[in-house]
Order: structure tokens, then C-alpha cells, then sequence
């Protein structure tokens, strides 16, 4: 296979991968509890060195675009695409997915499962993957709403914890509602612009942003950012999320989830950003995002939770920086990015290594670990130093940047001054609580009765910390060897057009950000030391800020709202539910025959009555009349039920449907032999329950639904219509090469829903068996009157009647099944007649004589109808036709004579075959219950004496 | 002809509502298969009623051959087949829940809140 090749299905295959990954690792956690890790780094690596042949191409400027159609009918396509922003995302979900991945392997103890989530991160990792590498638009909301899925199950992967529940529940609510917002936006985009591909949207920026609908479609767009990205006001899920695992929160919240949420900021940034209402939206959300994480970060007491609300800050300053529009606060925005990414998912992993020896993430109890834990202790303060911005590391950098976008965006109007002054604010707090991180704990006397006595993890533990300070490092000193290119490719694919001048350099002469950071630091630090104060400050008012009482209020109030709904519909009663669906099916048939005004009745002239007909209508009017006044005695009802039935087939003769008859007729032969079967186990007699005022109720509502079926019926049998069926009627013969073109319909022109319908019945009949699978009833020994059940079961006249008439049920069956593409017949009629005659040898001979002598297992033969019913289509799909197509030839064979053959028929003997199948084993079984139930009966003896 | 087919759909349908409204599980069982009857008529006489015409096409007719309309037939056949499934289906279910539950009313209790003799009676 040469590259060109692999070129061309690589990115599919880069974010499919960890979903088949996750089925390997969590089988491969029932071999050994590590290989499901070995699993998951291997399938991370070759997600990697698949993505690998195709990088050069976004730094030679290319964008790489694979698609396939998907619903070519509405412009859908299933398309992947590459560019310098999507590759730096998918290499940072790989690259410290990987890493997290290694980290997890010695944080999870003996009693997680491994397998569990091993799998629940690759099927995460490919969901982002999915979002940043979507050419369709459509395509990437649904993987968006798989992130939502797949971190959910992360963030509650303690499952026995109500916190973790209860945050993973928080956030499956915010992002969850924030990417049904997002997919309204995508459909309102891809219909201002005509399509769902990017490439078509990223070039229509002019159009959308002078388009009536902008707003709309800003705002629902942003929903889905901020909520994912945990931007004021939707920013307090995030915290909440912390009880999971911490190398969850080390991926999720630090490079991957939450910057789903950035990415589509830069995603979108080409077509959206550039107006009034885009700085005011972004960059107002941004601002406060920045300022009230950083201040809360402060206050937390567990290190997760200030890690987390930092996390809130720092995705604050990005959305800022988009907001300020400018090309080169995209560059800005991008960095930081990177930046974020690298020391806070170092700060996670050393945050988890503090947790896993030390027992507690409390800071108030962890003091002082530095001389138990120096390495630990090196790199945590590495990397809080790179995230208060301290310089020669490279959220210094970022930041520098950052403080010179905010001089910019001051000159704009004359109030705008405030902002660089709010941004010192937000930084004043970022170094505070950077301190804090280490002075609090590695620092600040001894620490106070910790649960375990804190030692340094094992050194694979620390790799993955280890690799990410010294690229802090590396992008602080030397960013233009190290970063400058990946950020290069990022901000030509954000901005979809050359990248404008910009300076990596760490020295810029004294300036107005050098200042800006300075302060900075100071101020931190004078912060960090009148600390106590603050923080007393702060508790004393802390209650009034919690979000999450808001959030459960209104979580609790639409419960209850539907709660309400439903009580007063659904009363618990099945009868009360009928009689609502039965009234407003009335009401609405009611609505349309009072609306319309057309006469009642069509002028189709009506066929004669004749004297027969008039007669066996009043049979079937007498006998379903007696079904229902004599429904209390069950058995004289069945009788008469089955009286309708067999009316119900001679309507059919009447009517030139000998197919529909001999359907009807076998059916009400099983159905009522059935029914006798179910009824033994059942009361013999239903007790009269419901009041008088309740039958006059259901009385009226019953003979209502009936005079209104009446009259519909009779409303279109008087009037004519054009039936579609003439394409049938003259296809059939050339076509299907059968002449009864119920069948042929059947088999062949409608043959993908015979295939639904035999699945329904297979379906039914597993269902069935499940059901009685060690099902104990009591089995009445007597009648309703106390007469003894006659314990004759196999009388001998009809044991040797069945006998012989079993091989000639069996030929009719085959005749009937052979005849059934020209004659009337068929599959589902043979089906039936042999089942008839199976059952009846059961009736006559017991179940266990008959199994003896049967030796299929009906579970095959229902198998291997379906198998051979889909195999036909199969093969026909294989031979380039769509799926299901039949074709037929002429046999001239001697003393037969020409007859005509058509591979319609394979289709038909699967068809026969369930039919047969689900039929048998659904009475079987059912009989089978009798026997089960009489073998636990201690009463029922042998009476022989009763005969 | 026609109004003795709707007559009879009509009075299918009356009496198979009023047993799915009973509160044990038999009676409903066979009101919906009053109503299944009643309704593969229904979707039947769709293609309009036509007597001796069945949809099997004469290779040798010499002139154009009326037929009944075959699209309706076609999907009633399986309906019917179906309805059988469903009957099945709902009558064992109904006997799972005589064996797990100790009764045969609808809601699985015997003093439910829609058996409203008792209601009233309280």
C-alpha cells in the first residue's frame, strides 16, 4: 500500500481507533489487571503513527480533506479533515493522553478496574479526536456530544461515591444542554450557508456575519463553548468534576474536555469573530471567567479544587483573548493553549501523586512534603511557576503576550482602560494561589496527621511529570526551537490565512507587559502573605457564591415539574392510560371529520348486498358481541373470539384475498390453541370489578371509537383513488418472476421489511422463551365448577389420526410454499400450516414423545431462517446490486417441463423457516410450562379414577 | 356490500376497545386481538372492495385484467403474522405476571387504584 493511499482513509482511522481500542481493554483486563493499560498506550501509539504520515502536509500548507458520502440526498457527508489547528489539538490529546495513560497505570489501586477505564478513556480520547478532526459539521456535534457520554462515565468512574456522581451528573447537565444549543447553531450555519462542510463555511465568513441570523446562531454556538469550556456563568460544573480519578481531571480538564470548548472558538474564529457582538459575548465571558476563577482559586482548601478553579481562570484568559478579535490575540490564544495544557496537566499529575501518598488532598493537613518528596516537590514548583507566569518558562511567555493584547484592546475606547487593570487583577491572583500551591504544600511547617506517611511514587510515576516541566521549560527558554513551529501551523489553521509577524522571544526590553508582570508578582506574593485576612474575609461570605445551590434548586424544580405532569396523566393504572389514548385518538378523529366539510359520503358506486354476506355479518356481529357480554367466563369467550376469526378469513375469499384467507385461517388455529394453553395457568373466570357508572363509561367510549371507524371506513370505501399498486401489478411478471403478486411483494419488492417483520417475529419468540425459562405457575387441578381436568392427556384415536395426518400437513405445507410465487401461498402461509401440523402432533402425542422424534432445536431453525432470509440479500449486495435483489430463469427440465426458477424463493424459506420456528417454540414452550408446573405440584396425582 | 364491511369494522373495533379496557390481563389479550381483526379489515379494504379479482396475474389474458389492489394484501399478510407475535408475546407476559406478581390484573395489584368497585367501597 503505498502513503498516497493510506493518505487518503488515515484520519478515519486515527479517531475510530481508540473506540475499537476500548472494546480490547477492557477484554484485556480480564487476562492480567495491567494489560488493559498496555492496551490502551499501544492503541494511543498506533493512533499516533497514524496520524504521523500525514503532518507534513498541514506545514506545507495543505489542508487534508477525506470524505465519504454519507446522505448524499441532504449534502451530508462523513468527512475528516487536517489542518495546522486540528493537528496541534489531535497531538496534544495523543501525546498527553499518552502520558496520562502511563500515569494512570500506578495511580489506580487493586480495587479499580482497570478495564473500565482504560476503555471509558480510549472511547473519550476518541471522541476528541472525532471533534478536532470533523470536516462536517454535523459529524462533529455528534462526537461533541460523545465527549459529554464518554466523560460523564469518567468523572463518575468511582461509582459508589455520591459526590462523583452527583459532579459527573452536573456535568453531563451543563455540556450536555450546551451541545444541544451547539447543534441548533450548526444547523442554523449550515443552512445560511447551504452546507455542513467547514471548508465551505470557513470561506463564507462574509455571508454569515452580514446574515439576519448571526445572533442566533453566535449565541447558540457559544452556549455550546462556554458550557463545555466552563465559562461564566456555566463555569461551576468544573469543580464539581473533580471527584474523578485524578488522571481523569489531569486529561480532561487540563488539555482535552474543556478545551473542546476553545477549540471551537478557533474553530470558528475566521467566520465569527470581527463583530461588536462577538467582543462583547467573548470577551465579557472571558474577563469574568478570569477574574472569579483566580479569585476562588485562592480559597480552596483542596488542591484539586484550586487546581480546578485556576483551570477556570486560565480558560477565561483564552476566551479573552479570542474576544479581543485581533490575528495576533489568536497567536496569544493559541500559545496558551499549549502552554495550559502542558503545566497543568503536570500540576494534575502531581496533585494526584500528593493525593495517592499522602491520603488526603487537603491542604490544610499537607505541609511541609518536601523534604519527604523533593524530586515531586521540584517539578510541581516548575510548573506552578510557568502558571503564575514566572519568567524562562513558558506561560510567561503566553502571558507577556497576553498583557500586550490587553494595552491593545485599551485603546479601543476610552472606558477600555479598565481592562488591562482587571487583567493585573486576574494575574495578582494567579501568582497568589500558584504560591499557595507551594508554599502551602511544600512548605509551611510539618503536615498534620495525614492518613498514610508520604514517600516519593514510583518512578514511573514521575515520567510523565518529568516530560512535561522539562517542555515547560524548554518552550520558556528556547520557544523558537522548540514550539515555534507546531504554533506556526495552529494559528495559519485558526486563522485560515498567513499568520501575521509576531516575536516568540523572551526579551523584549522594558515595556508596559514587563511591568504588567511584575506587578504582578509582587502584588501576588504581598496577597499570598496577608492571606489570613482574606480568607476570613472570604468564608464569611463564601455560601452566598455557590452556584451549585442555584443549579439543584432548578434541578429539583424541573423534577418536580415533571413529576407533576406525569402524576396527573399516568395514575399508575394501565386502564386509566387506555382510556387517555383512546378518548384523544376520538377527539382527534372527531377534530377531522368536523373540520372538513366534503360530504360524508364519495360517489363510488357500492357493491350489491347479497344475502350471504348479510348472514355471516350477523354471525360475526352476534359472536363478537357474546365475546365481550360473556368475557367473564373466559373459556365460551375464546370460543367465540375464535368464531371472528374464522369470519374474518371467509371476508377475505370474499374479498380476492385468498392469501390474507389461508393466513387468517392458520393463524386462528394457533392463536386460539395458544390462548387455551395460557388460559389453564390463568383465572377461569374474571371477577366483576368495575362499577356500573365505569362499564356505562367505557360502553359509550367503546361504541363511540366504533360508529367513528364506521364512518372513516365508509368515508374512503365510497370515494376512488388512484392506487400505487399498478407498478406491482406490471412488474410482477417481468420483474419478480412470480404471477401472485402478494407474494412476489413480499419476497421481492418489498422484501427488506419481510425481513424486519420475521426479525419482529423471531424477536417474539426468543422473547417468549426467555419469559418461561424456570417459570413456576400453580396448576389447577380441577375446573371452575370442581370438576377434575381429565388426566387422559394423549388419547389414542387422535394419537393415530395426528400420525397420519402428519406427512400429508407436511406435503400441503411444501405444495403451498412451492406454489406461493404464482399461486396463493408462500412462505408465511407454509410457515403456519407446518407449524399447525407440529403442534397438533404435540397435542396429541405429549412433548416428550414428540421431542424424541423431532430432533430440531427450534432456536436453529428460527436461526437459520433469518441467516438464509439476509444471506440471499448478502449475495446479491456481493454481486453489486442493492441489497435483496432477487432474479429468476427458466428450467426446461424433462417430464416437468419449462418452470421457472427465482432466488426469490431462498428468501421465502427463511421466511418459512422462523415463521415455523417462532411458532412451535412459542407453544412448546408454553406447553412445556404444564409440565414443569405439574412435576412441583404435589396435589396433582394421577386420577384415573375421575375418568 | 360496503356499509356491512364498515359495520362490521365498527362493531370489531366497539367491542375490542371496551375488553382493552377491562382490568384483567385475559380479556384485554383478547380485545387486542378484536382490534387487531378489526384493524388488518380496516387497512385491507384500503385497496377498496373487489370481488373475484385476486391479484394473480393471467399470463394469457388476451385483453387488460382488473385485479384486486395487491399493496394492501401484502402488508396485511404480515400484519397478521405479527399480530400473532404480539398476541403470543402479550399472553405469556401475562402469565409472567400471574407467576411473579400472584394476580391477573393489568396494573399487578389486585387493590389497584383504576379496580374502582374497591375505590368506592373504601
Amino acid at each position: 500500500m503505498t502513503l498516497t493511499t493510506f493518505l487518503s482513509f488515515n484520519l478515519p482511522l486515527v479517531a475510530l481507533l481508540p473506540f475499537a481500542g476500548a472494546i480490547f481493554a477492557a477484554w484485556a483486563s480480564k487476562i492480567n489487571r495491567l494489560a488493559s493499560a498496555w492496551v490502551a498506550a499501544f492503541v494511543t501509539i498506533l493512533a499516533l503513527a497514524c496520524l504521523a504520515p500525514s503532518m507534513a502536509l498541514p506545514f506545507a500548507g495543505e489542508t487534508l480533506i477525506q470524505s465519504w458520502d454519507w446522505m448524499p440526498s441532504i449534502g451530508l457527508e462523513f468527512a475528516f479533515r487536517l489542518d495546522g489547528l486540528a493537528l496541534l489539538f489531535a497531538l496534544l490529546i495523543l501525546v498527553i493522553g499518552l502520558l496520562v495513560i502511563i500515569y494512570a497505570r500506578y495511580y489506580l489501586s487493586k480495587k479499580d478496574s482497570m478495564g473500565r477505564f482504560f476503555s471509558y478513556l480510549l472511547m473519550f480520547m476518541g471522541s476528541m479526536l472525532g471533534i478536532v478532526l470533523s470536516e462536517n459539521l454535523i459529524q462533529m456535534v455528534v462526537f461533541w456530544e460523545l465527549t459529554s457520554l464518554t466523560s460523564f462515565l469518567l468523572i463518575s468512574y468511582w461509582q459508589h461515591r455520591q459526590d462523583a456522581r452527583a459532579g459527573a451528573r452536573m456535568a453531563l447537565v451543563i455540556t450536555g444542554a450546551g451541545g444541544l444549543a451547539l447543534l441548533a447553531g450548526v444547523l442554523l450555519l449550515g443552512y445560511v450557508v447551504g452546507s455542513y462542510n467547514l471548508t465551505d463555511v470557513l470561506a463564507a465568513g462574509e455571508l454569515i456575519r452580514s446574515h439576519d441570523l448571526y445572533l442566533p446562531i453566535l449565541m447558540l454556538i457559544l452556549l455550546g463553548v462556554f458550557t463545555k469550556s466552563a465559562q461564566f456563568p456555566f463555569h461551576f460544573w468544573l469543580p464539581h468534576a473533580m471527584a474523578a480519578p485524578t488522571p481523569v481531571s489531569a486529561y480532561l480538564h487540563s488539555a482535552t474536555m474543556v478545551k473542546a470548548g476553545i477549540f471551537l472558538l478557533a474553530r470558528f474564529f475566521p467566520v465569527l469573530s470581527g463583530t461588536p457582538e462577538w467582543t462583547w459575548l467573548v470577551g465579557g465571558a472571558g474577563l469574568i471567567t478570569l477574574l472569579i476563577g483566580a479569585y476562588f482559586a485562592l480559597f480552596q482548601h483542596d488542591i484539586k479544587g484550586l487546581l480546578a478553579y485556576s483551570t477556570i481562570s486560565h480558560l477565561g484568559l483564552i476566551t479573552l483573548l479570542f474576544g479581543f478579535g485581533t490575528e495576533l490575540a489568536a497567536v496569544a490564544a493559541i500559545f496558551h493553549i499549549i502552554n495550559h495544557a502542558t503545566f497543568k496537566a503536570s500540576l494534575f499529575m502531581v496533585a494526584g501523586i500528593i493525593d495517592h501518598e499522602t491520603g488526603t488532598r487537603d491542604m490544610r493537613r499537607i505541609n511541609g512534603l518536601f523534604k519527604y518528596m523533593p524530586h515531586t516537590a521540584v517539578l510541581a514548583m516548575i510548573a506552578a511557576a510557568a502558571m503564575a507566569g514566572v519568567p524562562l518558562l513558558n506561560g510567561f511567555l503566553s502571558k507577556e503576550m497576553f498583557f500586550d493584547q490587553a494595552l491593545t484592546a485599551s485603546h479601543t475606547s476610552i472606558w477600555a482602560w479598565g481592562i488591562p487593570v482587571l487583567v493585573v487583577v486576574g494575574a495578582v491572583f494567579s501568582v497568589a494561589y500558584s504560591l499557595r500551591f507551594i508554599h502551602d504544600v511544600f512548605f509551611n511547617g510539618e503536615p498534620v496527621n495525614l492518613p498514610k506517611t508520604p514517600h516519593e511514587p514510583p518512578r514511573f510515576m514521575k515520567i510523565p511529570v518529568d516530560l512535561l516541566v522539562v517542555i515547560c521549560f524548554a518552550v520558556g527558554i528556547l520557544p523558537m526551537f522548540t514550539v515555534a513551529p507546531i504554533l506556526a501551523v495552529a494559528v495559519a489553521g485558526t486563522l485560515q490565512s498567513t499568520p501575521p509577524e509576531y516575536s516568540l522571544a523572551i526579551w523584549h526590553g522594558f515595556n508596559l507587559p514587563l511591568l504588567m508582570s511584575f506587578v504582578a508578582l509582587l502584588l501576588g506574593v504581598l496577597v499570598y502573605v496577608m492571606r489570613k485576612r482574606l480568607f476570613e474575609w472570604h468564608e464569611s461570605s463564601a455560601a452566598f457564591w455557590d452556584a451549585r445551590i442555584i443549579f439543584n434548586a432548578v434541578l429539583g424544580w424541573v423534577n418536580t415539574l415533571a413529576n407533576v405532569v406525569t402524576r396527573s396523566f399516568d395514575k399508575g393504572s394501565l386502564q386509566h392510560a387506555s382510556v387517555w389514548v383512546i378518548t384523544t385518538g376520538l377527539l382527534a378523529g372527531f377534530i377531522g371529520f368536523a373540520t372538513v366539510s366534503a360530504p360524508l359520503l364519495g360517489e363510488r358506486p357500492l357493491l350489491p348486498v347479497d344475502a350471504v354476506s348479510v348472514l355471516v355479518v350477523i354471525v360475526l356481529v352476534v359472536s363478537s358481541v357474546l365475546t365481550v357480554l360473556w368475557h367473564q367466563k373466559r373459556l365460551v369467550a375464546l370460543i367465540m373470539l375464535g368464531v371472528v376469526g374464522l369470519i374474518v378469513s371467509l371476508a377475505f375469499v370474499k374479498f380476492s384475498a385468498p392469501d390474507l384467507a389461508l393466513t387468517q385461517l392458520s393463524v386462528e388455529v394457533v392463536t386460539v390453541v395458544l390462548l387455551l394453553l395460557a388460559l389453564y395457568f390463568l383465572p377461569q373466570i374474571t371477577p366483576k370489578e368495575s362499577s356500573d357508572s365505569r362499564v356505562s363509561r367505557d360502553i359509550v367510549i367503546s361504541v363511540l371509537s366504533g360508529v367513528g371507524v364506521m364512518l372513516l371506513t365508509m368515508a374512503v370505501l365510497s370515494r376512488d383513488f388512484a392506487p400505487i399498486s399498478e407498478f406491482f401489478l406490471l412488474n410482477s411478471v417481468p420483474g419478480g418472476g412470480g404471477t401472485n403478486v402478494v407474494n412476489v411483494i413480499l419476497v421481492d419488492f418489498r422484501g427488506t421489511d419481510t425481513l424486519g417483520e420475521i426479525a419482529v417475529l423471531a424477536l417474539a419468540g426468543l422473547g417468549i422463551y426467555a419469559m418461561l425459562q424456570g417459570m413456576k405457575l400453580p396448576a389447577p387441578d380441577h375446573d371452575n365448577h370442581g370438576r377434575l381436568w381429565n388426566s387422559d392427556l394423549h388419547p389414542e384415536i387422535m394419537q393415530t389420526l395426528t400420525r397420519l395426518l402428519l406427512p400429508l400437513m407436511i406435503m400441503i405445507a411444501i405444495y403451498i410454499f412451492l406454489r406461493g410465487h404464482n399461486l396463493p401461498g408462500g412462505g408465511f402461509i407454509a410457515g403456519l400450516i407446518a407449524a399447525v401440523a407440529l403442534i397438533v402432533q404435540y397435542l396429541a402425542n405429549g412433548i416428550a414423545w414428540t421431542n424424541d422424534r423431532l430432533k430440531f432445536d427450534m432456536h436453529w431453525v428460527i436461526g437459520l431462517g433469518l441467516l438464509i432470509a439476509t444471506a440471499t440479500g448478502l449475495v446479491a449486495m456481493s454481486l453489486g446490486y442493492p441489497f435483496l435483489t432477487t432474479t429468476f430463469t427458466y428450467l426446461n427440465w424433462p417430464v416437468v417441463g419449462k418452470f421457472e426458477v427465482a432466488s426469490a424463493i431462498a428468501f421465502d424459506l427463511g421466511v418459512f423457516l422462523v415463521v415455523v420456528g417462532a411458532t412451535v417454540m412459542s407453544l412448546v414452550e408454553l406447553g412445556k410450562l404444564s409440565d414443569q408446573s405439574h412435576k412441583t405440584s404435589p396435589i396433582l396425582k394421577p386420577q384415573k379414577e375421575t375418568l | 356490500m360496503e356499509w356491512l364491511i364498515s359495520f362490521s369494522i365498527g362493531v370489531l373495533t366497539a367491542t375490542g376497545v371496551y375488553l382493552t379496557l377491562r382490568a384483567r390481563t385475559f380479556p384485554v389479550v383478547m380485545g387486542l386481538t378484536l382490534l387487531a381483526y378489526a384493524v388488518n379489515i380496516f387497512l385491507f379494504s384500503m385497496g377498496r372492495l373487489t370481488i373475484g379479482l385476486p391479484a394473480v396475474i393471467d399470463k394469457y389474458a388476451e385483453e387488460a385484467v382488473q385485479y384486486s389492489d395487491p399493496l394492501p394484501q401484502a402488508l396485511v399478510l404480515t400484519a397478521i403474522v405479527i399480530a400473532f407475535g404480539m398476541t403470543a408475546f402479550l399472553i405469556v407476559l401475562a402469565l409472567k405476571a400471574r407467576g411473579e406478581l400472584g394476580n391477573d390484573h393489568v396494573d399487578g395489584v389486585e387493590d389497584s387504584p383504576s379496580s374502582s368497585v374497591q375505590q368506592e367501597a373504601k
